[in-house]
């Protein structure tokens, strides 16, 4: 059972939105590109790679600091954003949307449920 | 918003590479009342800068003219680096805000034996201008010292109607610097910005000065390196032999030794930036090991930039390991652009 076109978050500021196929697609909230600054560079993993929940999967990089980016469910890597590698920028302008960084296909070992809602990640970030 | 050494001031106002090329391409306006301004007058006061900085205020020819210069310790170090200006009678010094305490102790037990009254200008904002339409903007606003500045030099000034403006800047675009009281430097900001001066917050003044490789204190230079480590050595003035300086004779020691480490300038084609603390290692010489002072992604370049101590070496590459992966760079000058036009020359 999964609930199309939900998003959840890590409090480590990743989201993930899962559609009803099992897959999740990835990127960093708009809380995060804020805090960050101007992004300038992003690199993403390589397409079959196996990510485990949590485990660093991603790196970018603004004016400010780099920063890894954690895969918020375990899974295959079936899609990356490579539009980021030039445009990096778009994370800042549509980090929801355009900016999604990689597609992972769960394998089921962790649960989309178990992450946080909108409203516990919203509280997160304001303590 | 940041406190900065106690002054709240914006790292940006929007985006800080969207600031930093209003500056490279049209003009940008930035708060910088956090420098700490101090006046120095008495019969004495041309004696004591003399002795107080590495530069000679001797040949500033003008009156409201400035220059760069380093304050030293007693061991060649680099208390702090600094403008100092001429004025109608004393002198004048712009220091930075991350060391005030610093250098407000030294100079005050310093300062005593001579007959020097200084003076802290809290009472004084201070407004830089700066990128190619910085003249256009400045026309603009109805200040009557602008027509005087026009004919000016670089890092020539004017004063009047309580502004205090020369044409200086930390960002390697031409441009004007305005210290004022507080009253004035509000309407200063507002028709600037009515003129067309975008604001500009912290983030893009480092990227700025970075490009133009000016040093920062606390990254570039500290109080154990010395100018001749941090690209300062033109800044040091020893054609008076009788003038003496504090950290004067270190450095002649210093000069007559082989000196064992340079700024230089790195640009990288990876998309990796080296920041402050990052080890540069040289593959055909294992034993040699170099550090970045402040690195970057550059707005004009749109490539990572840095600035690096590193043993003299006619290595002409250097590379770091970030996050496990070799990142390689070309060693070259410690400046990259200078009005707009890049200036770097790689080492050959």
């Amino acid at each position: 059972m999964s609930i199309t076109n939900e998003i959840r978050y890590l409090a480590s500021h990743e989201w993930g939105r899962i559609d009803d196929e099992g897959i999740l697609t990835v990127g960093i909230s708009d809380h995060a590109q804020d805090l960050l600054g101007d992004i300038v560079f992003v690199e993403l993993p390589d397409i079959g790679k196996t990510l485990e929940a949590e485990e660093e999967s991603a790196i970018v990089e603004s004016v400010k600091a780099a920063s890894d980016v954690y895969s918020p469910l375990s899974g295959e890597v079936i899609e990356v954003n490579e539009k980021l590698l030039d445009e990096p920028e778009i994370v800042n302008d549509s980090p929801y949307e355009e900016g999604w960084f990689f597609k992972i296909r769960l394998d089921g070992s962790s649960e989309f449920e178990n992450l946080m809602t909108e409203e516990e990640y919203t509280n997160s970030c304001e303590e | 918003m940041v406190d900065f050494h106690g002054w709240s001031m914006p790292i940006n106002y929007g985006s800080q590479i969207t600031e930093h090329n209003e500056v490279r391409e049209s003009c940008g306006i930035f708060d910088v009342s956090h420098m700490t301004i101090l006046d120095f007058h008495g019969e004495d006061s041309e004696l004591f800068i003399r002795k107080l900085i590495a530069n000679d205020v001797k040949k500033l020819k003008q009156n409201f003219e400035g220059l760069y210069s380093a304050m030293l310790n007693d061991n060649g170090g680099v208390i702090d680096d600094l403008i100092a200006y001429r004025l109608e009678s004393g002198y004048r010094l712009v220091v930075n805000c991350a060391t005030r305490g610093e250098d407000l102790k030294w100079i005050s037990t310093k300062v005593k034996d001579y007959e020097v009254e200084m003076i802290e200008r809290d009472d004084l904002s201070m407004v830089a201008i700066q990128g190619p339409k910085s003249s256009e903007v400045l026309s603009k606003c109805p200040a009557p010292i602008v027509r005087a500045l026009e004919s000016k030099k670089k890092q020539q000034g004017v004063f009047g109607n309580n502004m205090f403006a020369t044409k200086t800047g930390y960002t390697g675009e031409i441009g004007f610097e305005v210290i004022l009281p507080h009253d004035q430097a509000i309407n200063l900001w507002k028709n600037a910005v009515e003129a067309g001066a975008a604001p500009i917050g912290l983030g893009a003044r480092d990227t700025l000065r970075l490009e133009a490789g000016m040093n920062l204190y606390g990254f570039e230079m500290n109080e154990s390196i010395s100018p001749y480590e941090c690209n300062m050595s033109w800044t040091v003035d020893l054609k008076d032999e009788k003038r003496s300086f504090f950290g004067k004779e270190s450095l002649l020691k210093q000069a007559s030794e082989e000196q064992h480490q340079e700024l230089v300038g790195l640009i990288l084609e990876d998309r990796t930036i080296l920041r402050q603390g990052q080890k540069l290692q040289f593959e055909s010489s294992a034993d040699l090991e170099g550090i970045v002072t402040s690195g970057t992604y550059s707005p004009t370049l749109k490539k990572p930039i840095a600035l690096a101590r590193i043993p003299k070496t006619t290595e002409q590459i250097c590379f770091a390991e970030v996050r496990g992966k070799k990142v390689f760079a070309k060693i070259g000058t410690p400046r990259f652009i200078k009005e707009g036009q890049f200036i770097f020359k790689e080492k050959t």
